[in-house]
């Protein structure tokens, strides 16, 4: 049976999946926020991935006669040094290069562990039911009793800090809203026609989860996985605000902040510069989360 | 009503058990045992160390220990902080008010802006009210809001010199605490300038926990009073032509504010997340810097209690706006 209808199953759908893309890119290229957002982005992803060779210094090298130089602007910049250099002289603008690669990296780990996770776990209790879905969901209602950054703060405390396990403690926190988004997707697909007419074709329960009903559950997981993506961001520069996520030196942007926040009053750009970095990435990012739940959203699409 | 209202406590009672659970194994999993996590660098002699599991009944078995575990927590008993050898509950509640007062603050200016913002907003729809509303909200939204309370310190307390930098109220007013609430205090206290200062230390620490209640709050609102404008009622109303105003005020706004009310009561988990930072930032004395420091200073039992106190908290004020949304919903208790 395999054999006569791969070919002529596999071949068709490449188109209408182009179309939906090519539909949702027009909704999405209506929102002028959401297009500002994505170059936002896609500038964010360039910077990071060229951080090595565009970077004008080494994000670690400190420059020992030039502790606190201000930004090139004020008074007793140096052109050296464009934004200016930390307490113990290392090129600001170099770190924040190079501090774009682990924020970027921190949301994409942290989304696919997540993502995964959840949707595994969303679907075994959508599809299951009964004891399988009460045991799944009862340990997720467990995970959101608590308050997200408050249980990364104890795992980390547990399995010790750093930013691996950051990125491990914030996917695990993140991961209930995805396993419920699946669930109930999950649910309300399982007895549509042509779920049961799989079923009576003979697709076994992997087939019937993985390839028949998820691809058609998929719009509010990407949402929800955009959002998740500067969750994550945010979570991960707050642990390392705490003293908890990326260790020193290296220049995730919240350990910028924390290691600079005695100078609070004497030099305002080792404070406001790394912070302004998240606040522009995670905008972004939130914007183009924005943009696709309308654009993927039949029910607001239509009004 | 009753049926409900005992529908939800059956629910609670898995999650209740799951948060002991997550508390109890917390203290069980850190690395090296507890004897040792709390001795630290210095070590402890076998015999000693052996004395002091079976003090803390370490040596029994696990079901026994988790069973002790939640006899204690029923009698009150939440263990004692290992750095000032104080009841857990007894310095979690002299700190709790403190926490209470903040984010009872928060979430008031929080709803105080955002209703109003959320529904101007989508009253002019599409105009640039509306999108200066909601890109400010999804500005909000996006705060990293340790660094937004740093930035309004160089700001308001460094350079202009407006606002304190850190604590609750000036050092030259002192008075004993009768609720823990500053306000409140400062009030009873009778002294001249005592409740003007507590408010102008409450202020900074206020708007940086309200950011991101805000701008939920708004978008909310919005949302929920685009989708009751686009309604048969709603529209009935302007055809009988009754002015604009009235038609927003009364049949629109009381049916959008149902969801509104729930997000509001949500926010307590933001606001427990968002107390962390925002206190460990203007040295707040709460409940968030409190867990901080224990972290820090590996006093586990308080982090254990505290974590599985705060979780108690937020399960009861999810519990409340839940009874609450089926007092005002009626459909949702005949489900």
């Amino acid at each position: 049976m395999t054999d006569t209808t791969t070919t002529p199953v596999t071949a068709p759908p490449v188109q209408p999946r182009l179309a939906g893309l090519r539909e949702v890119w027009y909704y999405f290229s209506h929102s002028r926020g959401a297009v500002i957002g994505l170059a936002v982005f896609v500038a964010l992803v360039i910077v990071a991935l060229l951080a090595p060779w565009i970077a004008p210094h080494d994000p670690i090298f400190q420059y020992r006669d030039k502790f606190l130089t201000p930004p090139v602007w004020q008074a007793g910049g140096d052109p050296r040094f464009i934004f200016g250099t930390d307490a113990i002289g290392r090129d600001i603008l170099s770190r924040l290069m190079h501090g774009a690669r682990y924020s970027l990296l921190i949301g994409a780990v942290v989304v696919t562990i997540s993502l995964v996770g959840g949707i595994i776990l969303g679907l075994l209790a959508g599809f299951f039911r009964g004891w399988v879905d009460a045991l799944i969901m009862r340990i997720m209602d467990i995970i959101l009793a608590f308050p997200s950054l408050l249980l990364a703060l104890v795992l980390v405390t547990v399995i010790g800090p750093g930013l691996f396990n950051a990125m491990l403690a914030i996917a695990l926190v993140l991961q209930p809203h995805f396993a419920r988004l699946t669930r109930a997707a999950v649910i309300s697909e399982t007895n549509r026609e042509y779920v049961t007419s799989a079923r009576l074709a003979g697709a076994g329960n992997l087939r019937l989860m993985f390839r028949t009903i998820l691809p058609n559950c998929l719009a509010p997981l990407i949402v929800q996985a955009t959002l998740s993506f500067s969750s994550a961001i945010l979570d991960a520069a707050a642990l390392g605000f705490l003293g908890l996520g990326a260790q020193p030196p290296i220049p995730e942007w919240g350990t910028m902040l924390a290691d600079s926040r005695e100078f609070i009053t004497r030099a305002w750009w080792v404070i406001t510069i790394p912070g302004i970095a998240i606040l522009i990435t995670v905008l972004s990012i939130n914007l183009i989360g924005d943009g696709l739940r309308d654009a993927l959203d039949p029910k607001l699409k239509r009004s | 009503m009753l049926k409900f209202l005992l529908k939800r406590l059956a629910l609670l009672i898995p999650t209740f058990i799951g948060v002991t659970l997550v508390a109890f194994f917390f203290i069980r999993i850190l690395p090296g045992d507890p004897v040792q996590v709390l001795a630290g660098e210095r070590g402890v002699s076998p015999e000693r160390h052996a004395e002091v599991m079976r003090q803390l009944g370490f040596d029994l078995p696990l079901w026994q220990q988790y069973f002790n575990y939640l006899t204690d927590i029923f009698r009150g008993d939440f263990g004692t902080s290992f750095a000032s050898k104080r009841p857990v509950l007894y310095e979690f509640f002299s700190r709790f008010p403190a926490t209470v007062e903040l984010s009872l603050c928060a979430i008031f200016l929080a709803t105080l802006l955002g209703v109003p913002a959320g529904i101007l907003a989508a009253v002019n729809r599409g105009k640039w009210i509306d999108q200066a509303t909601m890109g400010t909200a999804l500005v909000g939204y996006s705060m990293p809001i340790f660094w937004w309370g740093l930035l309004l310190i160089i700001f308001f307390s460094g350079y202009l010199h407006w606002t304190p930098v850190s604590g609750r109220i000036a050092l030259n007013y002192f008075f004993k605490p009768v609720t823990g609430f500053m306000l409140i205090d400062s009030l009873l206290s009778g002294q001249k300038g005592a409740f003007t200062s507590a408010l102008h230390y409450l202020i900074l620490p206020t708007v940086v926990l309200a950011t991101i209640p805000l701008a939920v709050i708004a978008r909310q609102t919005r949302s929920a009073m685009l989708e009751v404008l686009g309604e048969d009622y709603v529209r009935t109303a302007r055809a009988k032509g009754l002015p604009s105003r009235r038609v927003v005020a009364l049949h629109a706004l009381r049916n959008a504010l149902i969801p509104v009310v729930t997000t509001i009561g949500l926010q307590v988990g933001v606001l427990m997340a968002g107390a962390i930072l925002t206190e460990t930032v203007f040295s707040w004395p709460g409940i968030g810097k409190w867990m901080i420091e224990s972290v820090n200073k590996r006093d586990y039992f308080v982090v254990q209690s505290g974590l599985l106190l705060i979780a108690l908290i937020i399960m009861t004020v999810n519990l409340i706006v839940d009874v609450l949304y089926a007092i005002i919903n009626p459909r949702i208790r005949h489900q």
